[in-house]
């Protein structure tokens, strides 16, 4: 008889899913910073006329949209089958299939599987789950060095610094502040770098190719696997990618459970999607596809790690759950304003963006993330920009619904509210309280904003200086 | 349950079905109305490759080993897999026939030399998989240039075309121009960890 456990949210203390401070206090110190706004602006306008040039090239595009989102729709109904399918061909084809409640027990997993090897260090490929759940730190502690290989995510890793994009996480640095993170950082770096990206990528590919060379583990994420044949996909760039899931002795892969498709024709659709809605390609330079373990050629052991992490509780909620469907590309961040002005780092966890709004409140629970359904202006572009149709305005309805539920009442806004109702009522007592307004006036100029515990509403919002005369006056002296 | 610890598999596949226990959504149908198949043009794919920096060079099959002669420096070393066709070597060059070269002597080559399997005309692509005339996946990763030779008979218009074509067993590497980043200032930048030149040899 299968066991039935309920679904449960992603730990506390592990990871990154939760922020140190709310969206709005983050936001606040983002706004400030004018570089990174120019950075942010200069990023998603780029990104956005390259992806919207080759979406137009495409006249299939919506039919493709129309797929992906049911393909992924198709596959959430049926998950739990397709990851025993799958955990099958991969098994047949000479992989090893591991299961993560958790990200304790995912990074449990990795570090044991490190450990077996004998190897204390590993050469990792860009991968949004082990963000997530906090490897490099859960290696870190157990003695072994986690080496980012993506370009960007090496400038975040020596710079001890957070990712604040999906696809681009180093987007907030500069040339100039990429050099000198390099100089400080990078092992045998040329005194003389200069400050061209052609010579900064340079400099990390020198750095790199040894490392590439001699490390015997690799860690990767997944971008999809196939439940049908039990194939795994990795798309990317530069080609660090490749040479972690081809060099390595051992290849170590942490997938969310959402990954899964269910026939290898799938591929056809999310493949075309991809790279136009993230980076704007037609395609990206490389994508990997492997079956377990293939002899002679490439890692000659295979682990998959099929991560839960709070996925299940995400799965129960059938409004909620489309959130599942993202395949990653970061389109929404490019496209939302709110993103464009705020950065990633003010999300709080890995997953910034509108995407990020609805995606990380699910994953652990509203209590801890409940300011990020507010991050946002419901403007509706990322529903739009979303190749896999995921409603995010729906959603971020849905979750602030639910935020208000999860809140110990009365809250300050049905406070107000019930005083207004309360005044309105009583029209002798609405006068007054209009005079009082007036008066308010002539003790602060325009902007001061209300007092607490109201001050949440003028905070982001300018106060609307009280007309000299009201209505009923006008009305009465007439 | 007793006498029987659960194990993480049964917790997540439970906490899953758990979670779709109450499910009301229907069953999905995928509609598959986005373009299946297009008519092939070989200037297309020339075209969307030269746009992602591939050199592109249409020539007949004779011409291949001069084709590549214009490439390498005389006496350069090429990395062969097994099954490549003699005859595209130049004499020109020395050949290193792949019979299980180190990590280092592949690193070290001026270039490889692979066939594919499959390319896609509308993006740009070749598809590699590791059949003998283009060999271990690490062949085309290691040395500065990649020069691919594609058949024109290998071309396809679209992406799910060539996934019909491809062997989902067998490793694959798709490639679509040279190894590349944006990740300095979205400044694009070639070469990153991949080979720094791909050249495409396109068979009528």
């Amino acid at each position: 008889m299968p066991t039935t456990t309920p679904p449960v949210t992603a730990p506390t203390g592990v990871g990154h899913l939760r922020g140190d401070e709310s969206f709005p206090t983050a936001a606040r110190r983002s706004l400030a910073d004018p570089q990174l706004r120019r950075n942010l602006r200069h990023a998603t306008t780029t990104i956005r006329a390259k992806s919207a040039g080759v979406i137009a090239e495409q006249s299939d595009w919506e039919q493709l949209r129309t797929a992906g989102a049911a393909i992924k729709a198709d596959t959430l109904r049926r998950l739990p089958d397709l990851l025993e399918q799958l955990e099958e061909k991969v098994t047949g084809a000479g992989g090893v299939v591991h299961w993560a409640a958790d990200a304790v027990e995912a990074n449990r997993v990795v570090t044991d599987l490190v450990r077996a090897t004998g190897a204390d260090r590993v050469i990792k490929v860009k991968s949004m789950a082990t963000q997530e759940i906090g490897l490099n730190e859960a290696l870190e502690a157990a003695g072994i060095t986690a080496v980012e290989t993506d370009l960007a995510e090496l400038i975040v890793q020596l710079g001890d610094d957070r990712p604040s994009h999906i696809l681009v996480p180093a987007i907030h640095r500069n040339r100039a502040e990429i050099r000198e993170i390099f100089l400080r950082e990078m092992p045998g770096v040329d005194p003389a770098l200069t400050d061209d990206p052609t010579a900064l990528a340079a400099a990390a590919r020198r750095f790199l190719r040894e490392t590439f060379l001699s490390t015997p583990v690799a860690v990767s994420g997944a971008n999809f696997a196939v439940a049908e044949t039990g194939t795994l996909a990795v798309v990317e760039s530069e080609g660090n990618g490749r040479m972690c899931l081809t060099l390595p002795e051992t290849l170590i892969t942490v997938m969310g459970v959402e990954k899964v498709v269910p026939t290898w024709r799938d591929l056809e659709v999310f493949l075309q999607l991809l790279p136009r809605a993230s980076t704007g390609e037609r395609m990206n330079p490389y994508t990997s596809m492997w079956t377990g373990v293939t002899p002679g050629d490439g890692p000659q052991t295979f682990h998959l790690v099929l991560l839960d992490n709070g996925r299940s509780a995400v799965l129960a909620d059938e409004v909620g759950r489309q959130a599942l469907r993202c395949i990653r590309c970061s389109a929404c961040l490019n496209v939302c304003p709110v993103y464009e002005r705020a950065g990633g780092h003010a999300y709080g966890s890995v997953y910034p963006g509108p995407i990020g709004a609805v995606l990380s409140p699910q994953l652990t629970g509203i209590e801890d993330n409940a300011s990020l359904p507010y991050a946002s202006t419901l403007c509706g572009a990322c529903y739009d920009a979303c190749p896999v149709k995921i409603n995010i305005p729906e959603l971020l309805v849905h979750l602030r619904a639910e935020a208000v539920e999860s809140r110990p009442r009365p809250t300050a806004e049905s406070i107000a509210m019930a005083a207004a109702a309360y005044t309105m009522d009583r029209p002798r007592l609405y006068a007054a309280g209009q005079r009082a307004a007036r008066l308010s006036r002539l003790a602060g100029r325009r902007g001061r904003g209300l007092p607490p515990p109201l001050n949440g509403w003028t905070a982001s919002r300018d106060l609307p200086e009280p007309p000299a005369q009201t209505f009923r006056e006008w009305w009465a002296g007439r | 349950m007793v006498g029987r610890a659960v194990t993480s598999r049964d917790l997540v596949l439970g906490r899953l079905r758990a979670a779709l226990a109450a499910d009301t959504a229907a069953p999905v149908d995928v509609p598959r109305d986005y373009r299946q198949a297009a008519a092939v043009d070989l200037d297309q794919l020339a075209q969307r490759l030269a746009d992602y920096r591939a050199h592109v060079h249409r020539v007949a099959e004779g011409a291949v080993a001069d084709t590549i002669a214009d490439l390498l420096p005389a006496g350069g070393t090429v990395v062969v897999p097994p099954g490549l066709p003699p005859a595209w070597l130049p004499p020109t060059v020395t050949a290193l026939p792949d019979d299980g070269l180190d990590h280092a002597r592949i690193g070290a080559a001026d270039a490889v030399v692979t066939a594919a399997a499959v390319a896609i005309a509308q993006t740009g692509t070749v598809v590699l998989d590791a059949s003998p005339d283009q060999g271990r996946r690490v062949l085309s990763l290691l040395p500065d240039r990649h020069v691919c030779v594609v058949r024109a008979d290998q071309v396809v218009a679209t992406v799910p075309e060539a996934l019909a074509r491809l062997t989902p067993h067998r490793p694959l590497t798709w490639i679509s121009g040279p190894s590349a980043t944006s990740d300095i200032e979205l400044i694009r930048v070639e070469g990153v960890h991949g080979p720094r030149q791909l050249h495409i040899i396109l068979l009528p």
